[in-house]
């Protein structure tokens, strides 16, 4: 068992060390380095190269990616492009509590949502309530989030004028004043959040009920209420567990949409300014960002799925 | 997978009935038919959609800003007086070219090189896994956006950044398929008779995680219409003054209030055609008795 956890962290490291690699070299060393991001393409060879000396970008590849991966572990990647004198970091800091703020509401709502409707459609798998669940999870599914988002204004601030569109209050608020414009983008992520996991759920849910230990409980004569709850159920939200660590993976990129739909001062707004002022250390840093969160809910989610399934700890590598 | 007893040479010879029994069992549900008539649809509409708009979707009319939906414009006019009707009829054209473009090359990438992974096993296959899962390890739009930096927007970049965030995920689906394959004895036959690697993938592999493929092409083009769509909202993929279903309701949402035409028309037009896509990859999921509930939009 332990070594079994050993190996999934290590192998957690190894995948991050992997993707630190990608980040860099996709920034880095393809056309366009941060030189000519800076001075532009018209920019003369000499200016160039005399920037490029300055910034150490004449130095090998691989001297400067170990520089970037060191200071990334103490919470330092340099300066931004687009605002000079600000560091990356203290752009970033503020603007990850809104996120966070945003993004772990949305789980805390929608996750147990996703799982009362999976499980109400998996047990009238077929009939009224799952037609209604599934069909507007459907719907959801299928509505980008910027849709989503843009009706929920249309409906809640203009029509009806309860919250506000977008958000005007700064980044560096106190966070009981950034709440209320919190209430649309958490409402966003929710329903599309919930479309995708109340089918996972659902599925999962009638595999649980199909199968034969569910039949030799009812069998058994075991009150419906009790097979649902004691055999079916935890058997059935297993499997869901992974299933939602990969939502988390669109929760974060998912975010960048809705932040900037609703204007709201988080990481995935700030990704998609610096994506187009092409501020290549912000993108680097919120790029290693977002693949360590998914990363690290990942292993919690291999870990969770391991401590529970008692299969799972005896085989070697399930 | 249903169909683990049939010979592997039955799978090709046998096409055209394969392919029925593959209707019959996709016809049964009308959730299905409805899926298909809708695709179809959506694809002849973005087909003729030159021949027969109206007018032109860039002409600007200054006199004829936000005007509500009539006869002359069925679904009115945006800020700058251009006809929406016309928009939405065209709307959908790059981004479903890109679409389809891009979720064909990463099954046939990621099928092959998933087949081939599965075939060689050992070091060669575990270094390249480590690699898949580091890509996996990249939510998706964020990679497209470094990506997007790294090499700036257009088409071509767009469908590049689009397979490699894409392709990891049918790689290791493909990997899966055929690494139950590979202990058969039709291909054990194969690498007794001395072929190539590259021949048993192709000949005794490949036709066998087709059914697999399809559901996983079904399933990717219908994120990567929605990524893709995500992508001109931001302002980072189709360019104006293109007509596009997302970069339409970037352009139009702060009009939401005072012209809801302009907005609600590509919001139905972009809903419409992604419920056609996931209704069609709901029903040859279950034609091809594959479960494809579990996954996320990655």
């Amino acid at each position: 068992m332990l070594t079994l956890i050993v190996q999934r962290v290590l192998l957690s490291l190894v995948t991050l060390l992997i993707v630190s690699v990608v980040i860099f070299w996709a920034t880095e060393v393809l056309p366009g380095d941060v030189a000519t991001a800076i001075l532009g393409r018209e920019a003369s060879p000499r200016s160039l190269e005399r920037l490029r000396e300055e910034l150490g970008l004449d130095r090998p590849a691989f001297e400067r990616y170990v520089d970037w991966l060191a200071g990334a572990l103490r919470w330092d990647f340099g300066t931004s492009l687009a605002r000079q004198d600000q560091a990356v970091s203290e752009l970033m800091g503020v603007r990850m509590r809104n996120t966070f703020a945003l993004a772990g509401l949305a789980a805390l709502i929608g996750l147990p949502l996703a799982l009362a409707l999976g499980v109400v459609a998996g047990l009238t798998r077929d009939r009224l309530p799952d037609l209604l669940v599934s069909t507007l999870a459907l719907i959801g599914q299928s509505l980008p989030e910027f849709v989503v988002g843009s009706l929920l204004i249309l409906i809640f601030a203009v029509q009806l004028a309860i919250f506000p569109a977008v958000t005007l209050v700064n980044a560096d608020a106190p966070l009981a004043e950034i709440v209320p414009s919190m209430v649309l983008p958490v409402a966003t992520l929710v329903i599309v959040m919930v479309a995708y996991i109340q089918r996972m759920v659902r599925s999962s849910m009638i595999d649980a009920l199909a199968s034969e230990y569910v039949q030799m409980a009812t069998l058994k004569g075991v009150p419906r209420r009790r097979v649902v709850l004691r055999h079916a159920l935890p058997n059935a939200l297993l499997p869901t567990i992974n299933a939602v660590a990969l939502t988390v993976a669109w929760l974060i990129g998912g975010v960048a949409v809705v932040e900037t739909v609703f204007n709201y001062p988080g990481i995935g707004r700030l990704l998609v300014t610096a994506v187009g002022d092409r501020d290549l250390p912000l993108v680097q840093a919120l790029g290693l960002l977002g693949a360590t969160i998914y990363i690290t809910i990942n292993l919690a989610a291999d870990l969770l799925t391991l401590a529970l399934n008692p299969r799972l700890r005896t085989m070697a590598r399930p | 997978m249903t169909t683990t007893t049939a010979a592997p040479s039955a799978a090709v010879t046998a096409a055209p009935s394969a392919l029925r029994s593959f209707w019959r069992a996709y016809r049964h549900a009308p959730a299905n038919l409805v899926g298909l008539a809708l695709l179809v649809g959506h694809l002849a509409l973005a087909l003729v959609a030159p021949l027969i708009v109206p007018h032109s979707p860039t002409a600007l009319n200054a006199d004829q800003l936000l005007q509500p939906p009539s006869v002359a414009h069925p679904f009115g006019t945006d800020r700058f007086g251009r006809d929406v009707f016309s928009r939405v009829l065209l709307g959908g054209r790059v981004a479903l070219a890109i679409t389809l473009v891009s979720a064909a090359l990463s099954v046939l990438i990621g099928g092959l090189f998933g087949a081939a992974m599965a075939y060689l096993g050992g070091v060669v296959d575990e270094l390249a896994m480590r690699f898949v899962d580091a890509l996996l390890a990249i939510p998706g739009l964020l990679l497209l956006l470094v990506i997007v930096t790294a090499l700036g927007s257009g088409y071509t970049v767009i469908v590049l950044a689009m397979v490699l965030s894409y392709t990891p995920g049918v790689i290791r689906v493909a990997r899966a398929a055929a690494l139950e394959y590979v202990p058969r004895d039709f291909v054990t036959a194969a690498r007794a008779r001395g072929e190539h690697a590259f021949d048993v993938t192709i000949r005794e592999l490949w036709p066998n995680v087709l059914d697999v493929l399809l559901v996983e092409f079904a399933m990717r083009a219908s994120w990567m219409l929605l990524a893709v769509s995500g992508l001109s909202f931001l302002g980072f993929g189709v360019n104006p003054p293109t007509p596009d279903w997302g970069l339409m309701i970037s352009e139009n949402r702060a009009l939401l209030a005072l012209a809801p035409w302009s907005t609600v028309a590509p919001m139905i037009a972009i809903a419409s055609l992604v419920v056609a896509l996931n209704l069609v990859a709901d029903g040859v999921a279950k034609a091809a008795g594959l479960d494809r509930s579990r996954g996320g939009p990655v």
